[in-house]
Protein backbone atom coordinates (compact mmCIF):
# COMPACT_ATOMS: atom_id res chain seq x y z
CA UNK A 1 0.00 0.00 0.00
CA UNK A 2 1.37 3.56 -1.23
CA UNK A 3 1.81 6.19 1.50
CA UNK A 4 -1.25 8.31 1.76
CA UNK A 5 -0.46 11.80 0.27
CA UNK A 6 -0.48 15.04 2.05
CA UNK A 7 -2.06 18.09 0.77
CA UNK A 8 -0.21 21.18 1.24
CA UNK A 9 -1.59 24.94 1.50
CA UNK A 10 0.85 27.48 2.01
CA UNK A 11 -0.61 29.82 4.69
CA UNK A 12 1.44 33.55 3.80
CA UNK A 13 3.01 34.51 7.34
CA UNK A 14 2.11 31.82 9.39
CA UNK A 15 3.78 28.60 7.67
CA UNK A 16 2.40 25.23 5.73
CA UNK A 17 -0.49 23.41 6.69
CA UNK A 18 -0.91 19.99 5.48
CA UNK A 19 -3.99 17.84 5.64
CA UNK A 20 -4.96 14.34 5.71
CA UNK A 21 -7.89 12.58 5.24
CA UNK A 22 -7.88 9.10 7.01
CA UNK A 23 -9.19 5.64 5.85
CA UNK A 24 -11.69 6.01 8.12
CA UNK A 25 -12.45 9.35 6.43
CA UNK A 26 -11.31 11.79 9.20
CA UNK A 27 -9.73 14.61 8.69
CA UNK A 28 -6.47 15.60 10.68
CA UNK A 29 -3.96 18.91 9.65
CA UNK A 30 -0.56 20.26 11.20
CA UNK A 31 0.40 23.53 10.70
CA UNK A 32 4.13 23.84 10.35
CA UNK A 33 4.79 27.27 11.92
CA UNK A 34 8.35 29.09 10.54
CA UNK A 35 9.58 29.11 14.14
CA UNK A 36 9.24 25.20 14.64
CA UNK A 37 5.61 24.86 16.45
CA UNK A 38 3.15 22.70 14.88
CA UNK A 39 -0.33 23.56 15.62
CA UNK A 40 -2.12 20.08 15.47
CA UNK A 41 -5.89 19.76 14.57
CA UNK A 42 -8.26 17.54 14.43
CA UNK A 43 -12.20 17.93 12.18
CA UNK A 44 -15.46 17.37 13.56
CA UNK A 45 -18.44 15.88 11.64
CA UNK A 46 -20.58 18.28 11.80
CA UNK A 47 -18.55 21.34 10.66
CA UNK A 48 -15.71 19.95 8.62
CA UNK A 49 -13.77 23.28 7.93
CA UNK A 50 -13.62 24.29 11.21
CA UNK A 51 -11.34 22.01 13.92
CA UNK A 52 -13.11 20.71 16.18
CA UNK A 53 -10.09 20.20 18.66
CA UNK A 54 -6.12 22.06 18.00
CA UNK A 55 -3.22 21.73 19.89
CA UNK A 56 -0.12 23.47 19.74
CA UNK A 57 3.24 21.77 20.07
CA UNK A 58 6.72 23.77 20.73
CA UNK A 59 9.74 22.09 18.36
CA UNK A 60 10.72 20.03 20.75
CA UNK A 61 7.24 18.33 21.91
CA UNK A 62 6.40 17.52 18.39
CA UNK A 63 9.86 15.77 17.89
CA UNK A 64 8.75 13.46 20.79
CA UNK A 65 5.23 13.19 19.34
CA UNK A 66 6.87 12.39 16.04
CA UNK A 67 9.06 9.63 17.76
CA UNK A 68 6.53 8.19 19.47
CA UNK A 69 4.09 7.75 16.29
CA UNK A 70 6.93 5.89 14.71
CA UNK A 71 5.72 2.41 13.68
CA UNK A 72 9.24 1.39 14.54
CA UNK A 73 9.18 3.38 17.45
CA UNK A 74 10.41 1.76 21.09
CA UNK A 75 11.77 4.74 22.96
CA UNK A 76 13.01 8.48 22.19
CA UNK A 77 16.31 7.43 23.89
CA UNK A 78 17.24 4.26 22.06
CA UNK A 79 19.99 3.93 19.76
CA UNK A 80 20.43 0.70 18.68
CA UNK A 81 18.74 -3.15 19.36
CA UNK A 82 20.61 -6.31 18.22
CA UNK A 83 19.13 -9.36 17.95
CA UNK A 84 20.65 -10.80 21.07
CA UNK A 85 18.09 -9.13 22.82
CA UNK A 86 20.28 -6.10 23.70
CA UNK A 87 19.49 -1.93 23.57
CA UNK A 88 22.02 0.61 23.23
CA UNK A 89 20.60 3.59 24.80
CA UNK A 90 21.43 7.40 26.52
CA UNK A 91 20.35 8.52 29.77
CA UNK A 92 20.89 11.88 30.67
CA UNK A 93 22.29 12.01 34.37
CA UNK A 94 19.57 15.82 35.48
CA UNK A 95 21.20 18.32 37.41
CA UNK A 96 18.97 17.42 40.66
CA UNK A 97 20.04 13.69 40.17
CA UNK A 98 21.71 12.47 43.28
CA UNK A 99 24.57 11.02 41.27
CA UNK A 100 25.28 14.84 40.38
CA UNK A 101 29.32 14.80 41.82
CA UNK A 102 29.49 11.77 42.96
CA UNK A 103 31.43 8.72 41.10
CA UNK A 104 30.03 6.13 39.25
CA UNK A 105 30.87 3.03 41.47
CA UNK A 106 28.65 4.75 43.81
CA UNK A 107 25.86 3.76 41.52
CA UNK A 108 26.35 0.24 41.64
CA UNK A 109 25.30 -0.28 38.24
CA UNK A 110 26.31 -3.04 37.14
CA UNK A 111 26.25 -4.84 39.78
CA UNK A 112 22.54 -3.90 40.19
CA UNK A 113 21.34 -4.40 36.62
CA UNK A 114 23.78 -5.73 34.70
CA UNK A 115 23.93 -2.91 32.19
CA UNK A 116 27.24 -1.27 31.08
CA UNK A 117 27.87 1.93 30.54
CA UNK A 118 29.95 2.20 27.65
CA UNK A 119 30.47 6.19 27.56
CA UNK A 120 29.70 9.71 28.85
CA UNK A 121 28.99 12.31 26.49
CA UNK A 122 30.40 15.49 28.11
CA UNK A 123 29.71 18.78 26.07
CA UNK A 124 31.55 18.37 23.22
CA UNK A 125 33.92 15.27 23.92
CA UNK A 126 32.81 11.62 24.31
CA UNK A 127 34.75 9.85 27.20
CA UNK A 128 34.97 6.39 26.06
CA UNK A 129 34.94 3.09 29.04
CA UNK A 130 34.38 5.57 32.44
CA UNK A 131 36.34 3.73 35.50
CA UNK A 132 34.22 3.37 38.73
CA UNK A 133 36.01 6.75 39.60
CA UNK A 134 34.82 8.88 37.11
CA UNK A 135 32.88 11.76 38.66
CA UNK A 136 29.63 12.90 37.13
CA UNK A 137 28.37 15.66 36.04
CA UNK A 138 24.30 16.97 35.73
CA UNK A 139 23.89 17.49 32.42
CA UNK A 140 26.27 14.43 30.99
CA UNK A 141 24.73 11.92 29.00
CA UNK A 142 25.87 7.94 29.86
CA UNK A 143 25.43 5.51 26.90
CA UNK A 144 24.45 2.23 28.21
CA UNK A 145 23.83 -1.30 27.11
CA UNK A 146 22.70 -4.32 28.12
CA UNK A 147 19.01 -5.94 28.30
CA UNK A 148 15.57 -4.12 27.95
CA UNK A 149 15.05 -4.95 32.12
CA UNK A 150 18.59 -4.03 32.60
CA UNK A 151 18.94 -0.77 30.52
CA UNK A 152 15.36 0.03 32.30
CA UNK A 153 16.95 -0.25 35.62
CA UNK A 154 19.79 1.71 35.04
CA UNK A 155 17.42 4.60 34.09
CA UNK A 156 15.79 4.28 36.89
CA UNK A 157 18.81 4.58 39.21
CA UNK A 158 20.02 7.55 37.64
CA UNK A 159 16.54 9.13 37.59
CA UNK A 160 17.19 8.99 41.91
CA UNK A 161 17.11 11.98 42.56
CA UNK B 1 22.49 66.57 33.89
CA UNK B 2 20.37 66.55 30.84
CA UNK B 3 21.37 62.80 30.18
CA UNK B 4 20.27 61.97 33.26
CA UNK B 5 17.05 62.87 32.94
CA UNK B 6 16.76 61.53 29.68
CA UNK B 7 17.64 58.44 30.86
CA UNK B 8 14.81 58.12 33.93
CA UNK B 9 12.57 60.00 31.68
CA UNK B 10 13.13 56.66 28.99
CA UNK B 11 13.98 54.13 31.48
CA UNK B 12 10.23 54.95 33.24
CA UNK B 13 8.53 54.77 29.38
CA UNK B 14 9.45 51.53 28.49
CA UNK B 15 9.19 50.02 32.27
CA UNK B 16 5.52 50.87 32.35
CA UNK B 17 5.02 49.92 28.54
CA UNK B 18 6.63 46.55 29.92
CA UNK B 19 4.56 46.92 33.03
CA UNK B 20 1.24 47.82 30.59
CA UNK B 21 1.92 44.57 28.42
CA UNK B 22 1.72 42.41 31.33
CA UNK B 23 -1.69 43.46 32.45
CA UNK B 24 -2.67 43.18 28.68
CA UNK B 25 -1.14 39.61 28.41
CA UNK B 26 -3.33 38.81 31.86
CA UNK B 27 -6.81 39.99 30.13
CA UNK B 28 -5.29 38.36 26.86
CA UNK B 29 -5.62 42.28 25.06
CA UNK B 30 -3.60 43.23 22.23
CA UNK B 31 -1.41 45.74 24.33
CA UNK B 32 -1.64 48.34 21.19
CA UNK B 33 -4.57 49.94 22.70
CA UNK B 34 -2.45 50.24 25.46
CA UNK B 35 0.42 51.84 24.63
CA UNK B 36 -1.87 54.05 23.16
CA UNK B 37 -3.18 55.01 26.36
CA UNK B 38 0.06 55.76 27.75
CA UNK B 39 0.86 58.25 25.42
CA UNK B 40 -1.85 60.10 25.55
CA UNK B 41 -1.36 59.81 29.32
CA UNK B 42 2.26 61.17 29.28
CA UNK B 43 2.08 63.55 26.15
CA UNK B 44 0.97 67.27 25.95
CA UNK B 45 -2.30 67.90 28.22
CA UNK B 46 -1.88 64.67 29.79
CA UNK B 47 -0.71 63.84 33.01
CA UNK B 48 2.91 64.29 32.88
CA UNK B 49 4.65 66.15 30.05
CA UNK B 50 7.75 64.65 28.77
CA UNK B 51 10.64 67.41 28.16
CA UNK B 52 14.46 65.66 27.50
CA UNK B 53 13.48 61.94 25.79
CA UNK B 54 10.70 64.13 23.14
CA UNK B 55 13.38 63.84 20.46
CA UNK B 56 15.20 60.33 21.40
CA UNK B 57 11.42 59.20 21.71
CA UNK B 58 10.73 60.45 17.69
CA UNK B 59 13.56 58.94 16.60
CA UNK B 60 12.66 55.83 18.04
CA UNK B 61 9.34 56.09 17.00
CA UNK B 62 10.60 56.35 13.16
CA UNK B 63 12.49 52.84 13.73
CA UNK B 64 9.59 51.41 14.77
CA UNK B 65 7.80 52.17 11.73
CA UNK B 66 10.76 51.08 10.20
CA UNK B 67 10.91 47.43 11.98
CA UNK B 68 7.17 47.25 11.56
CA UNK B 69 7.04 47.44 7.54
CA UNK B 70 10.92 45.22 7.48
CA UNK B 71 9.13 42.38 9.63
CA UNK B 72 5.90 42.26 7.34
CA UNK B 73 8.06 42.02 4.08
CA UNK B 74 9.93 39.34 6.05
CA UNK B 75 6.83 37.56 6.72
CA UNK B 76 6.02 36.91 3.01
CA UNK B 77 8.40 35.58 -0.01
CA UNK B 78 7.99 37.77 -2.91
CA UNK B 79 6.56 34.44 -4.78
CA UNK B 80 3.58 34.85 -1.80
CA UNK B 81 2.90 38.43 -2.96
CA UNK B 82 3.05 37.51 -6.62
CA UNK B 83 0.82 34.15 -6.31
CA UNK B 84 -1.65 35.82 -3.82
CA UNK B 85 -2.19 38.86 -6.33
CA UNK B 86 -2.78 36.16 -9.44
CA UNK B 87 -5.53 34.26 -7.57
CA UNK B 88 -7.23 36.95 -4.97
CA UNK B 89 -6.99 40.34 -6.60
CA UNK B 90 -10.81 40.29 -6.77
CA UNK B 91 -10.67 40.54 -3.33
CA UNK B 92 -8.18 42.72 -3.01
CA UNK B 93 -10.17 45.48 -4.62
CA UNK B 94 -13.92 44.87 -3.15
CA UNK B 95 -11.51 44.88 0.02
CA UNK B 96 -9.93 48.32 -1.03
CA UNK B 97 -13.46 49.85 -2.36
CA UNK B 98 -15.65 48.60 0.78
CA UNK B 99 -13.26 49.54 3.29
CA UNK B 100 -11.62 52.64 2.12
CA UNK B 101 -14.53 54.56 1.30
CA UNK B 102 -16.26 54.68 3.83
CA UNK B 103 -12.76 55.79 5.37
CA UNK B 104 -12.41 58.83 2.92
CA UNK B 105 -16.31 59.92 2.91
CA UNK B 106 -15.64 60.88 6.41
CA UNK B 107 -13.18 62.64 6.07
CA UNK B 108 -15.21 64.57 3.41
CA UNK B 109 -18.51 64.80 5.59
CA UNK B 110 -16.07 66.09 8.34
CA UNK B 111 -14.97 68.59 5.91
CA UNK B 112 -11.15 68.48 6.13
CA UNK B 113 -10.44 67.73 2.67
CA UNK B 114 -8.99 65.61 0.13
CA UNK B 115 -5.81 64.89 1.81
CA UNK B 116 -7.12 64.04 4.82
CA UNK B 117 -10.10 61.65 3.26
CA UNK B 118 -7.20 59.68 1.53
CA UNK B 119 -5.22 59.25 4.91
CA UNK B 120 -7.99 58.09 6.33
CA UNK B 121 -9.30 55.36 3.49
CA UNK B 122 -5.85 54.06 4.36
CA UNK B 123 -6.79 53.79 8.06
CA UNK B 124 -9.75 52.57 7.83
CA UNK B 125 -8.43 49.69 4.50
CA UNK B 126 -5.60 48.35 6.63
CA UNK B 127 -6.50 45.36 8.46
CA UNK B 128 -4.03 44.21 11.41
CA UNK B 129 -2.19 41.09 10.64
CA UNK B 130 -0.61 41.18 13.94
CA UNK B 131 -3.81 41.04 15.84
CA UNK B 132 -5.58 38.53 13.21
CA UNK B 133 -2.71 36.34 13.70
CA UNK B 134 -2.97 36.09 17.06
CA UNK B 135 -6.67 35.79 17.10
CA UNK B 136 -6.60 33.18 14.64
CA UNK B 137 -3.86 30.77 17.36
CA UNK B 138 -6.04 32.06 20.43
CA UNK B 139 -9.22 30.31 18.46
CA UNK B 140 -7.86 27.42 17.51
CA UNK B 141 -8.38 28.34 14.07
CA UNK B 142 -5.18 28.05 12.30
CA UNK B 143 -5.93 25.13 10.48
CA UNK B 144 -9.57 26.15 9.12
CA UNK B 145 -10.19 26.28 5.90
CA UNK B 146 -11.34 29.58 5.60
CA UNK B 147 -7.37 30.64 7.03
CA UNK B 148 -5.85 30.76 3.57
CA UNK B 149 -8.63 33.16 2.33
CA UNK B 150 -7.92 35.68 5.30
CA UNK B 151 -4.55 35.55 5.18
CA UNK B 152 -4.54 36.35 1.18
CA UNK B 153 -6.93 39.15 1.90
CA UNK B 154 -3.88 40.29 4.75
CA UNK B 155 -1.14 39.83 2.29
CA UNK B 156 -3.14 42.10 -0.89
CA UNK B 157 -3.40 44.62 1.60
CA UNK B 158 0.35 44.49 2.69
CA UNK B 159 1.02 44.69 -0.88
CA UNK B 160 -1.16 47.24 -1.57
CA UNK B 161 0.51 49.58 1.45
CA UNK B 162 3.47 49.38 -1.12
CA UNK B 163 1.91 51.68 -3.24
CA UNK B 164 -0.25 53.06 -1.02
CA UNK B 165 2.17 54.49 1.08
CA UNK B 166 3.92 56.67 -1.30
CA UNK B 167 0.71 58.53 -2.57
CA UNK B 168 0.37 59.78 0.84
CA UNK B 169 3.43 60.77 1.84
CA UNK B 170 3.46 62.49 -1.78
CA UNK B 171 0.33 64.29 -0.80
CA UNK B 172 1.30 65.22 2.95
CA UNK B 173 4.29 66.83 1.91
CA UNK B 174 2.05 68.99 -0.39
CA UNK B 175 3.39 67.83 -3.37
CA UNK B 176 1.75 69.29 -6.61
CA UNK B 177 0.14 66.67 -9.15
CA UNK B 178 3.37 66.89 -11.36
CA UNK B 179 5.82 65.84 -8.66
CA UNK B 180 3.50 63.58 -6.70
CA UNK B 181 3.27 61.40 -10.01
CA UNK B 182 6.97 61.22 -10.46
CA UNK B 183 6.91 59.95 -6.70
CA UNK B 184 4.71 57.30 -7.42
CA UNK B 185 6.05 56.22 -10.63
CA UNK B 186 9.74 55.85 -8.53
CA UNK B 187 7.62 53.67 -5.87
CA UNK B 188 5.99 51.83 -8.71
CA UNK B 189 9.23 51.20 -10.46
CA UNK B 190 11.45 50.39 -7.35
CA UNK B 191 8.67 47.87 -5.58
CA UNK B 192 8.16 46.20 -9.15
CA UNK B 193 12.18 45.66 -9.84
CA UNK B 194 12.46 45.11 -6.26
CA UNK B 195 9.41 42.08 -6.82
CA UNK B 196 11.25 41.19 -9.94
CA UNK B 197 14.74 40.83 -8.09
CA UNK B 198 13.43 39.11 -5.53
CA UNK B 199 11.46 36.14 -7.28
CA UNK B 200 14.85 35.97 -9.67
CA UNK B 201 17.72 37.02 -7.45
CA UNK B 202 16.47 36.74 -3.97
CA UNK B 203 19.08 33.43 -3.08
CA UNK B 204 21.96 35.66 -4.47
CA UNK B 205 20.76 38.94 -2.12
CA UNK B 206 19.94 36.38 0.75
CA UNK B 207 23.44 34.90 0.14
CA UNK B 208 25.06 38.72 0.41
CA UNK B 209 23.42 39.07 3.75
CA UNK B 210 23.23 35.99 5.50
CA UNK B 211 25.77 34.67 8.23
CA UNK B 212 26.24 32.59 10.50
CA UNK B 213 27.26 34.96 13.46
CA UNK B 214 23.62 36.30 14.62
CA UNK B 215 25.55 39.40 15.60
CA UNK B 216 27.12 39.89 11.90
CA UNK B 217 23.01 39.35 10.94
CA UNK B 218 21.43 41.67 13.31
CA UNK B 219 23.54 44.68 11.84
CA UNK B 220 23.74 43.60 7.91
CA UNK B 221 20.24 43.37 8.39
CA UNK B 222 19.37 46.66 10.41
CA UNK B 223 21.99 48.95 8.73
CA UNK B 224 20.56 48.00 5.31
CA UNK B 225 17.24 48.69 6.05
CA UNK B 226 17.63 51.45 7.44
CA UNK B 227 20.20 53.07 4.67
CA UNK B 228 17.40 51.53 2.63
CA UNK B 229 14.17 53.23 4.37
CA UNK B 230 16.27 56.76 5.08
CA UNK B 231 17.62 56.84 0.86
CA UNK B 232 13.40 56.01 -0.17
CA UNK B 233 12.56 59.12 2.29
CA UNK B 234 15.10 61.09 0.64
CA UNK B 235 13.71 60.00 -2.78
CA UNK B 236 10.11 61.67 -1.21
CA UNK B 237 8.57 57.81 -1.42
CA UNK B 238 8.51 56.81 2.35
CA UNK B 239 10.46 55.29 4.18
CA UNK B 240 7.99 52.97 5.46
CA UNK B 241 8.42 51.19 2.01
CA UNK B 242 11.26 51.38 1.26
CA UNK B 243 11.55 48.59 4.65
CA UNK B 244 9.09 46.76 3.29
CA UNK B 245 11.00 46.16 0.24
CA UNK B 246 14.21 45.26 2.25
CA UNK B 247 12.17 42.48 3.69
CA UNK B 248 10.64 40.94 0.91
CA UNK B 249 13.53 41.13 -1.37
CA UNK B 250 15.08 38.54 1.52
CA UNK B 251 14.01 35.44 2.35
CA UNK B 252 15.29 31.83 2.87
CA UNK B 253 17.78 31.63 5.72
CA UNK B 254 18.42 35.17 6.11
CA UNK B 255 14.76 36.26 6.40
CA UNK B 256 14.36 33.45 8.83
CA UNK B 257 16.90 34.48 11.18
CA UNK B 258 16.41 38.32 10.16
CA UNK B 259 13.18 37.43 11.56
CA UNK B 260 13.99 35.97 15.09
CA UNK B 261 17.14 38.58 15.69
CA UNK B 262 14.72 41.82 15.18
CA UNK B 263 11.56 40.41 17.21
CA UNK B 264 12.45 41.87 19.90
CA UNK B 265 13.52 45.23 18.58
CA UNK B 266 10.58 45.32 16.70
CA UNK B 267 8.43 44.66 19.77
CA UNK B 268 10.34 47.45 21.96
CA UNK B 269 10.28 50.40 19.02
CA UNK B 270 6.96 49.57 17.53
CA UNK B 271 5.57 50.40 21.25
CA UNK B 272 7.52 53.37 21.50
CA UNK B 273 6.29 54.56 18.23
CA UNK B 274 2.54 53.92 19.57
CA UNK B 275 3.58 56.00 22.68
CA UNK B 276 4.50 58.51 20.51
CA UNK B 277 1.80 58.67 18.73
CA UNK B 278 -0.07 58.92 21.63
CA UNK B 279 2.21 61.61 22.76
CA UNK B 280 1.07 63.69 19.79
CA UNK B 281 -2.70 63.78 20.52
CA UNK B 282 -3.96 65.31 23.01
CA UNK B 283 -6.35 63.52 25.25
CA UNK B 284 -8.99 66.68 25.57
CA UNK B 285 -9.43 66.41 21.69
CA UNK B 286 -10.65 62.57 21.81
CA UNK B 287 -14.17 63.10 23.34
CA UNK B 288 -15.26 65.37 20.15
CA UNK B 289 -14.53 63.07 17.82
CA UNK B 290 -15.36 59.80 19.75
CA UNK B 291 -18.96 59.61 17.91
CA UNK B 292 -17.42 60.24 14.27
CA UNK B 293 -14.45 57.73 15.04
CA UNK B 294 -17.90 55.16 16.75
CA UNK B 295 -20.04 55.62 13.90
CA UNK B 296 -16.79 54.82 11.46
CA UNK B 297 -15.88 51.16 13.99
CA UNK B 298 -19.29 50.45 13.13
CA UNK B 299 -19.37 50.99 9.34
CA UNK B 300 -16.38 49.62 8.74
CA UNK B 301 -16.59 46.84 10.78
CA UNK B 302 -19.84 46.25 8.82
CA UNK B 303 -17.78 46.16 5.44
CA UNK B 304 -15.06 44.14 6.66
CA UNK B 305 -17.30 41.43 7.89
CA UNK B 306 -19.03 41.86 3.76
CA UNK B 307 -15.60 42.18 2.99
CA UNK B 308 -15.08 38.48 4.46
CA UNK B 309 -17.85 36.94 3.77
CA UNK B 310 -17.41 38.10 -0.28
CA UNK B 311 -13.78 36.18 -0.30
CA UNK B 312 -14.12 33.45 1.37
CA UNK B 313 -17.74 32.81 -1.16
CA UNK B 314 -15.17 33.28 -3.86
CA UNK B 315 -13.14 30.48 -2.47
CA UNK B 316 -15.95 28.14 -2.35
CA UNK B 317 -16.24 28.10 1.28
CA UNK B 318 -19.40 27.22 3.35
CA UNK B 319 -21.81 29.87 5.04
CA UNK B 320 -20.22 29.06 8.21
CA UNK B 321 -16.38 29.64 7.39
CA UNK B 322 -17.95 33.20 5.46
CA UNK B 323 -18.85 34.52 8.13
CA UNK B 324 -16.00 33.64 10.54
CA UNK B 325 -13.74 35.14 7.58
CA UNK B 326 -15.48 38.33 7.79
CA UNK B 327 -15.41 38.45 11.59
CA UNK B 328 -11.52 37.88 11.86
CA UNK B 329 -11.17 40.16 9.65
CA UNK B 330 -11.94 43.06 11.47
CA UNK B 331 -9.33 44.39 13.51
CA UNK B 332 -7.42 47.41 12.60
CA UNK B 333 -4.20 47.91 14.43
CA UNK B 334 -0.29 49.14 14.27
CA UNK B 335 -1.10 49.61 10.57
CA UNK B 336 -3.79 52.00 10.68
CA UNK B 337 -1.70 53.86 13.13
CA UNK B 338 1.78 54.19 10.85
CA UNK B 339 -0.90 55.79 8.33
CA UNK B 340 -2.54 58.24 10.46
CA UNK B 341 1.54 58.68 11.91
CA UNK B 342 2.33 60.48 8.29
CA UNK B 343 -0.65 62.50 8.79
CA UNK B 344 0.00 64.08 11.96
CA UNK B 345 4.02 64.40 11.71
CA UNK B 346 3.42 66.72 8.61
CA UNK B 347 0.06 68.30 10.85
CA UNK B 348 -2.39 67.73 8.10
CA UNK B 349 -5.85 68.06 10.04
CA UNK B 350 -5.37 68.25 13.70
CA UNK B 351 -8.56 66.15 14.72
CA UNK B 352 -7.17 63.53 12.34
CA UNK B 353 -5.10 62.10 15.23
CA UNK B 354 -7.13 61.38 17.46
CA UNK B 355 -9.60 60.18 15.39
CA UNK B 356 -7.42 57.59 13.89
CA UNK B 357 -6.36 56.39 17.82
CA UNK B 358 -10.19 56.89 18.80
CA UNK B 359 -11.08 54.52 15.74
CA UNK B 360 -8.29 51.73 16.28
CA UNK B 361 -8.58 51.54 20.17
CA UNK B 362 -12.38 50.72 19.45
CA UNK B 363 -11.78 47.90 16.42
CA UNK B 364 -8.45 46.53 18.30
CA UNK B 365 -10.91 45.53 20.87
CA UNK B 366 -13.82 44.70 18.86
CA UNK B 367 -11.78 42.23 16.55
CA UNK B 368 -11.52 39.75 18.64
CA UNK B 369 -14.68 39.67 19.88
CA UNK B 370 -16.03 39.24 15.77
CA UNK B 371 -13.60 37.26 15.07
CA UNK B 372 -15.54 35.00 17.68
CA UNK B 373 -18.97 35.63 17.81
CA UNK B 374 -19.88 36.71 14.22
CA UNK B 375 -20.69 33.15 13.27
CA UNK B 376 -22.45 31.86 16.42
CA UNK B 377 -24.36 34.97 15.67
CA UNK B 378 -24.97 35.05 12.04
CA UNK B 379 -26.42 31.06 12.90
CA UNK B 380 -28.32 32.39 15.60
CA UNK B 381 -29.81 35.27 13.33
CA UNK B 382 -30.71 32.50 10.70
CA UNK B 383 -32.46 29.75 12.53
CA UNK B 384 -34.31 32.91 14.35
CA UNK B 385 -35.71 33.47 10.70
CA UNK B 386 -36.31 30.67 10.27
CA UNK B 387 -38.49 29.67 12.90
CA UNK B 388 -40.54 32.73 11.82
CA UNK B 389 -41.07 31.26 8.73
CA UNK B 390 -38.97 33.40 6.40
CA UNK B 391 -36.58 32.17 4.02
CA UNK B 392 -33.59 30.84 5.92
CA UNK B 393 -30.07 30.79 5.44
CA UNK B 394 -28.81 27.59 4.51
CA UNK B 395 -27.21 26.67 7.90
CA UNK B 396 -25.34 23.67 8.69
CA UNK B 397 -26.60 21.70 11.62
CA UNK B 398 -25.75 23.25 15.18
CA UNK B 399 -22.78 23.11 16.88
CA UNK B 400 -22.72 21.38 20.36
CA UNK B 401 -21.26 24.83 21.81
CA UNK B 402 -24.27 26.75 20.75
CA UNK B 403 -27.40 25.70 22.71
CA UNK B 404 -30.21 25.83 20.94
CA UNK B 405 -33.10 27.62 23.33
CA UNK B 406 -35.93 25.85 22.00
Amino acid sequence: MSAPRLRTTPLPGIGVQYDLVTREQRHLSVVAHRDGARTVSFYGADDPDSCAQSLRLSGAEAGSLIDALKPSHHSASLLYTTDLGLVAERIEVAATSRWNGRVLGDTRMRTETGASIVAVLRRAEAIPSPTPDFRLAGGDTLIVIGTREGVDAAAAIIGRE
Amino acid sequence: MHSAVLLIEFGSIILALGLLGRFAARFRLSPIPLYLLAGLAFGEGGLLPLGASEEFVATGAEIGVILLLLMLGLEYSASDLVSNLKAHYPSGLVDCALNALPGAAAALLLGWGPVAAVVLAGVTWISSSGVIAKVLGDLGRVGNRETPVILSVLVLEDLAMAVYLPIVTALVAGAGLAAGSLTLAIALGAAGLVLFAAVRYGRVISRFVSSDDPEKLLLVVLGLTILVAGVAQQLQVSAAVGAFLVGIALSGEAAEGAHTLLSPLRDLFAAVFFVFFGLHTDPASIPPVLLPALALAVVTAATKIATGYWAAKRAGIPVKGRWRTGGALVARGEFSIVIAGLAVTAGIEPSLGPLATAYVLLLVVLGPLTARYTEPLAAWWARHRATRGETPEPVAETRAQTPVGD
